[in-house]
């Protein structure tokens, strides 16, 4: 990327959702929108699809359950029965709070662990922030275009949503 | 605004005007100014306490267990009681985060990390127990089911006291986890206020390279609600579990079906008890009147007095049903109970979780912290003699009465159990400097809750006057008090 993006900064978490509902109807290129916050509703004025990490957490928590489903049969009826008062070995709904656990465990650690891996977030980061929009300003950043025109039709509509800083950047996202 | 759909009745959340930047500012200020001679003093007592209970622990597992006041017919007392006491203790914090947070109740975003930070210190100081009383706690991995040498033998899957295990440390580690990402965020905020320096390099690692992306926001989002909606059955799992510790023996006055809902809402009461102990003492120290407000401590108060219900109710159906049973062993046990040897522990349960908790429905009390402080303590105090009762008064008059017994625990088991409040203290000290100590992050979301969008546009300065304010945009509650000044790290001497 040899162009710079172009940035916004605002103040209000009102202003940021306009100004990105307007960004993407005038058919810029939205790259994110960095805020100090989650905004709701900025899914919806993004255009963001539901996040797939759901069935991340479904997937692992079927084989958590099947995991722990397993050993306990193995270990209790194949590797070594014991015959307590005659009962049956597979002892099924004695194994069901540990099936419980190891279940809920596995898909709360996969499902944190994929958020980690798609989200990229991993110590040693060398990412950098804008400046304070972990504090209390709103950010949007709009991909390159081609046309300069096009930029500053950009920065008139981000000025005209109440930005109170513009910048341009040479950032690898 | 997002906001705008709320009835204009609804009472802001944060009851002072605040920017963003200010709210940053104040959150941040504990960590980022020196600590004072109070908290050196309370941290000081907390350590020495952890120091002497490391002591005693040490000096039991070099002796043998055998130092307890344990005998015969008492085979489970202090250590049990103190252990169901502190996993109870940890029920409030995912209680907070997690169910909360599904029915939406946005009130939680300012105790939740506290309340988290209280709950793995609490599941910490339970799992000691077990731990020590194993006698060798170096061969604690035991319990885990691995291949081994001796013929593989496996753990027993059909015992809950395995069951334990695995719901102990999967409650703390999803706990763990729950708070991290929560953390993970402010961590951000943290690294980006710092200047260059041995911390900032921690908190840059920590923080894992959080940019504030919304697209990582909107992922953050989703995965926070599943390990809300992953939590919730987890920690009423915990303690069913641990009821079933006593509910699938054969014992009278532990072999009965009502335990686990019986437990879980006695440890609901017990955490909440002891979340307002905390936060009442943390908001009037660190200055978050306005953050942590009346209105957080009433609303606690209200699930205590449901809790609290829910607990009397469990102790008056275990009555019928030892009567209506007509199982002379299971009547014997409860008579015995409330008029054996230990009744001034019965009755002390009694008062403390069954009439204590009807003081809330006085508004005057739920509004009042000092007496919420006090009768928090009183719920702490009762609920841990409840464990008492269940545990002692079942086992001390089995069903032969030539061995017969009584207990009094020993020094070594008082000193222990005090131990566990050192290292419970120690944490929550530590952590309260060195993390903050509320989501920055999630207060910020509700900061334009119930106010009008010009609002903030205006939001007071960072002065120490309350200055004058146009009171016909206020919303409709009326302010009794002056605004609170800002508490930066420079103008609270904390």
């Amino acid at each position: 990327m040899s162009a710079p993006v172009l940035i916004g900064y605002f103040e209000h978490e009102a202003q940021v959702l306009d100004a990105t509902r307007a960004v993407r109807e005038a058919g810029h290129d939205l790259r994110d929108v960095y805020t100090p916050y989650a905004v709701h509703g900025l899914d919806a004025a993004m255009g963001l699809k539901p996040s797939r990490l759901t069935w991340v957490c479904f997937g692992a928590g079927l084989l958590g359950c099947t995991l722990a489903l397993s050993l306990q049969l193995y270990t209790s009826v194949v590797s070594w029965p014991l015959n307590v008062g005659g009962k049956p070995f597979n002892s099924f709904p004695a194994f069901i709070p540990v099936t419980f656990e190891l279940t809920v465990l596995f898909a709360a650690l996969s499902t944190v662990a994929a958020f980690l891996v798609r989200a990229r977030l991993f110590p040693g980061n060398k990412r950098q922030t804008l400046p304070r929009v972990t504090d209390d300003r709103f950010a949007i950043v709009i991909a390159p275009s081609q046309s300069p025109e096009s930029l500053e039709a950009a920065e008139d509509l981000l000025r005209r949503h109440g930005a109170v800083a513009m910048d341009l950047r040479e950032v690898a996202p | 605004m997002s906001q705008q759909h709320l009835s204009p009745l609804r009472v802001p959340l944060v009851t002072e005007p605040r920017t963003l930047g200010q709210l940053t500012e104040e959150i941040c200020a504990p960590m980022e100014r020196a600590p004072t001679w109070k908290w050196w003093a309370a941290f000081a007592m907390a350590v020495s306490v952890l120091g002497t209970g490391a002591g005693i622990v040490a000096y039991q597992v070099g002796t043998g267990i055998g130092v307890w006041g344990l005998n015969k017919t008492i085979g489970w007392a202090f250590d049990i009681t103190n252990f169901v006491f502190w996993v109870g203790i940890g029920h409030a914090g995912t209680l907070i985060s997690a169910i909360l947070f599904l029915f939406r109740q946005k009130w939680r975003t300012s105790i939740n990390r506290a309340a988290e930070a209280m709950t793995l210190f609490a599941v910490m100081c339970a799992a000691l127990f077990p731990v020590i009383h194993m006698g060798r706690p170096w061969l604690a991995f035991w319990v885990l089911p691995y291949p081994n040498t001796r013929g593989s033998l496996w753990v027993n899957f059909r015992s809950p006291l395995l069951w334990d295990v695995f719901a102990i440390s999967t409650y703390f580690t999803v706990s763990a986890v729950f708070w991290y990402v929560g953390l993970i965020p402010d961590l951000a905020t943290v690294r980006d206020r710092l200047k260059a320096g041995v911390k900032k390099a921690v908190f840059k690692v920590l923080s894992l390279g959080w940019t504030g992306s919304h697209r990582t926001w909107s992922r953050y989002e989703t995965v926070y609600l599943l390990l809300a909606g992953l939590a919730t059955p987890l920690v009423l799992s915990v303690h069913t579990i641990v009821s079933m510790d006593f509910a699938t023996s054969v014992i009278p006055g532990w072999h009965t079906t009502i335990f686990p809902p019986y437990f879980v809402a006695g440890a609901v009461f017990s955490g909440f008890a002891m979340v307002l102990t905390l936060m009442i003492i943390t908001r009037v120290v660190l200055g978050y009147e306005h953050l942590i407000t009346l209105r957080h401590l009433e609303n606690m108060t209200k699930v205590i007095i449901v809790t609290g219900g829910i607990v009397s109710l469990a102790y008056a159906t275990e009555f019928f049903i030892a009567w209506y049973s007509g199982n002379p062993y299971e009547r014997f046990a409860f008579m015995n109970r409330a008029f054996g040897p230990y009744a001034w522990a019965y009755w002390i349960m009694v008062t403390c979780n069954v009439v204590s908790p009807h003081l809330f429905w006085f508004k005057k009390i739920r509004t009042s912290p000092v007496a919420i402080f006090a009768l928090s303590l009183v719920i702490n105090v009762g609920m841990w003699f409840e464990r008492f009762v269940i545990i002692v008064t079942s086992l001390h008059r089995d069903f032969l009465p030539s061995s017969w017994s009584m207990y009094t625990p020993t020094m070594v088991e008082v000193g222990t159990f005090i131990g566990t409040f050192g290292l419970f203290f120690t944490l929550f000290l530590l952590f309260v400097r060195v993390l903050p100590i509320i989501s920055i992050g999630e207060v910020k979301s509700v900061l334009g809750f119930a106010r009008s969008p010009h609002e903030h546009a205006e939001a007071h300065p960072p002065t120490h006057q309350a200055p004058e304010r146009d009171v016909s945009t206020e919303p409709a509650s009326p302010r009794l008090h002056p605004p609170l000044a800002i508490a930066t790290r420079k103008d609270v001497p904390v």
